[in-house]
């Protein structure tokens, strides 16, 4: 069963500016926006409504009226912006909820009342909280948007709860505004003496379709939920989503932990029986405050396990400040990929997909940081830095084999060391080399290895490398830069050790 | 007489090696870590699997040479396809450089971290991992509190691991269950040709628990370490030069 709740801020932009500047609590204000050369305005304080000044009206009419009202500038799209925030702080009550420009926010509440103890305290809590923020509300649960709208808007009181089944009924006695419908429609239904919405409901379909339009049967249809009305969620809901909310303020470590590790529970429970396992998890909490605090995990293969999940959370819940106390924990999985069987860890010898060696490269990550895991594949180039690529997945096998009969080097030096050299005659390998300071003297040498520089990739001059031992025994691969012209002073460098 | 004595004094070698945390060799993967003479100065003459060496470097290049011989026995641990985990500050070991010690290098996770604390963390960790066939990891230095909990983590999972400490400020004890140190020597070449020939080490084994120290010069030759053949000592002193 589908349960739409809206809610109708009346005087949404005169409270807004209240809220932001509560200097104004004891003025009379109102807020204006130039219009075809005068000012006009567009929001009236509870105070000044009093006083006869109205919506529309011009500010030089409202000054007459009340001589030290206070003019303040509107600002464009501030309803928007103040129902996004208000339409954000609402999620903590359901993930699904939508600004209605200009006045109204539009929530999906189906299967969320019962956990606040049924609808009426649900909207109470609710209405209740916004009054807290200085916004008086009108409130209408029902079972279709257009039912819950115009039940906000046009009730007689400002919480209507209306029972399943019941929209139609109730709709009967409100004016035909409720349906949403186009101005210049109202008017000929008005026109018509058609103030109400009960007597053209049952009209034949195509009578009203010939006068007023499809507009009217399509708002009709939507509030009578015989047509689909999609809401536009301002966050999207994430399908994989475990939400807990707090009687109490929760504010201890431990607190934390059990709310996470029940929703874990249930979230793992629920991907074993889909057979999925989670790559990315957010545990987020909501403050009374309004913060929201976020901490998040990702995982090298896809995980169900709830412990293990734990035990990634457990390294990152020191971050999650808790201030004046939590009030709903939501832990959402935003990226969830099929599990791999449990077979594959029979083996006893470690295997890269074992379960076991990604969970240490979470934990690793978890705690270190991402990117220090590295996983290197064979890559076709002729550089030796550039002949390993990184793998981006544990799984991923090497698409071509790995070279095998080259001399190369146990420790390869990220950037070559440049070192003084004694080379008898061009092409030789060098008799000398000086490295750091220190003399070297070569005493066996292999070489060259020609190793052209990758034009495609970037300029610069061919590598002769040259594998050479000195008198020590220690092994080193040499290189030098370019070919050996005379007079010139060539390049050499060292690019790592042999074993 | 004499023979029962010394079954008793076996067995009772074989308990107090227990006692002091060292699993008995019972390990399939033991047995494939072939070390030429050098098994003789292991206790029961194998290679203690499930314990933790500690190798020492003063040089880049004996460093090098040390993780030569480290991957030599890491690449007969990985022989059943288990996967091993490297530990450095840096990006420095070259993957293509393992190959020619028998390790498939994409079966190597390598770690970077730049502290030595959380190194020594990574290392705890992955050693608590069951059926990993080896973790090796550079540190600058070991004490023996660190050592003492890389022992721990070992002695439950039955991990091998290898601690590579590069800048040893004392030598002071740790728990580890031997100490070596691996210096490069002149490469030996089976047909005195000239050029570069086999990795060849001084093999220094200066501590191990229940056994013999000693030194020896090895040859990693057709895959396995074997004894460096006098002749090549006898090296000529002048500069051959191999074109290739």
């Amino acid at each position: 069963m589908r349960r739409f709740m809206a809610i109708w801020f009346p005087h949404l932009l005169a409270e807004g500016m209240l809220r932001r500047r509560p200097h104004l609590k004891d003025t009379l204000f109102v807020v204006a926006t130039p219009d075809h050369g005068r000012m006009r305005v567009t929001a009236v304080c509870q105070a000044a409504q009093k006083q006869g000044i109205t919506m529309g009206m011009a500010v030089a009419d409202a000054r007459a009226l009340v001589a030290n009202i206070q003019v303040l500038d509107d600002e464009p799209q501030l309803s928007l912006q103040l129902l996004t925030g208000l339409g954000h702080w609402c999620i903590r009550y359901t993930p699904v909820a939508a600004t209605d420009v200009p006045d109204g926010l539009l929530l999906d509440i189906s299967g969320c009342a019962h956990l606040w103890g049924g609808e009426e305290n649900y909207v109470e809590d609710i209405q209740n909280r916004l009054k807290g923020f200085g916004y008086t509300t009108r409130i209408a649960i029902a079972g279709t948007v257009g039912a819950a709208w115009a039940l906000a808007r046009y009730g007689k009181s400002p919480v209507i709860l209306a029972p399943p089944g019941e929209e139609r009924a109730m709709l009967m006695s409100l004016p035909p505004a409720a349906l949403r419908l186009e101005t210049t429609v109202v008017e000929r239904l008005q026109k018509l003496g058609l103030y109400t919405i009960g007597p053209f409901m049952n009209m034949g379909r195509s009578i009203l379709r010939r006068r007023f339009g499809v507009g009217l049967l399509d708002r009709m249809d939507q509030a009578l939920g015989w047509k689909e009305e999609p809401l536009k969620p301002l966050r999207p809901v994430v399908p994989y989503q475990e939400r807990l909310p707090c009687l109490e303020p929760i504010v201890t470590r431990s607190g934390i932990e059990i709310a996470l590790q029940q929703l874990l529970n249930t979230l793992c429970e629920r991907l074993v029986k889909e057979g999925k396992g989670l790559r990315k998890a957010v545990f987020k909490a909501y403050r009374v405050d309004g913060e929201a605090q976020l901490v998040e995990i990702g995982t090298h293969l896809p995980s169900q396990q709830a412990t293990h999940l734990f035990k990634l959370f457990e390294l990152k819940i020191d971050q999650i400040a808790p201030a004046l106390g939590i009030e709903l924990f939501v832990l959402e999985a935003p990226s969830v990929e099929k599990a791999r069987s449990s077979q594959e860890a029979l083996w006893h010898n470690s295997t890269l997909n074992d379960t076991k060696l990604a969970e240490l490269l979470d934990q690793l990550t978890g705690k270190l940081g991402k990117g220090i895991v590295h996983r290197y594949l064979p890559d076709e180039h002729y550089w030796p830095e550039r002949s390993v690529r990184e793998a981006k997945e544990l799984s991923e096998q090497p698409t071509i084999t790995w070279p095998k009969d080259r001399p190369r080097p146990m420790r390869l030096l990220p950037v070559p060391e440049p070192v003084e050299v004694a080379a008898p005659i061009p092409d030789y390998p060098p008799m000398h080399f000086r490295h750091r300071g220190k003399l070297h003297t070569v005493k066996k040498a292999d070489g060259p290895e020609r190793i052209e520089s990758e034009w495609w990739i970037s300029d610069g001059k061919h590598r002769d490398y040259y594998v050479v031992e000195d008198e020590k025994g220690e092994r080193y691969w040499l290189f030098r830069l370019g070919h050996y012209t005379e007079g010139k002073p060539h390049q050499w460098f060292l690019h790592g050790f042999f074993a | 007489m004499d023979g029962v004595q010394k079954d008793i004094v076996a067995r009772l070698q074989k308990d107090i090696l227990c006692l002091q945390g060292q699993r008995p060799a019972t390990n399939s993967l033991a047995g494939k870590v072939v070390l030429g003479p050098v098994l003789d100065a292991f206790p029961q003459k194998v290679f203690p699997t499930g314990a933790v060496h500690e190798y020492i470097s003063t040089s880049p290049a004996a460093t090098a040479a040390t993780s030569g011989f480290i991957a030599g026995i890491l690449g007969s641990l990985m022989q059943n396809g288990g996967s091993c985990v490297w530990i450095s500050p840096e990006k420095i070991i070259f993957p293509e450089g393992l190959r020619s010690f028998g390790i498939e290098p994409d079966r190597v996770l390598f770690i970077h971290l730049k502290k030595e604390r959380d190194i020594c963390w990574a290392m705890e960790a992955a050693l608590q991992v069951e059926g990993l066939a080896g973790v090796v990891s550079e540190l600058p230095d070991l004490n023996f509190t660190v050592s003492r909990r890389l022992q721990l983590a070992v002695e439950k999972s039955g991990v091998t691991g290898f601690v590579l400490r590069h800048q040893p400020s004392k030598l002071h004890p740790t728990a580890c269950v031997s100490r070596w140190q691996i210096s490069p020597f002149a490469s030996y070449h089976p047909d005195q040709m000239p050029g570069v020939g086999l990795a060849c080490w001084n093999v220094e084994l200066q501590k191990i628990r229940g056994g013999k120290p000693g030194s020896w010069r090895l040859v990693w030759m057709d895959g396995y370490f074997q004894v460096l053949p006098e002749v090549s000592l006898i090296s000529s002193q002048t500069l051959l030069r191999k074109i290739g």
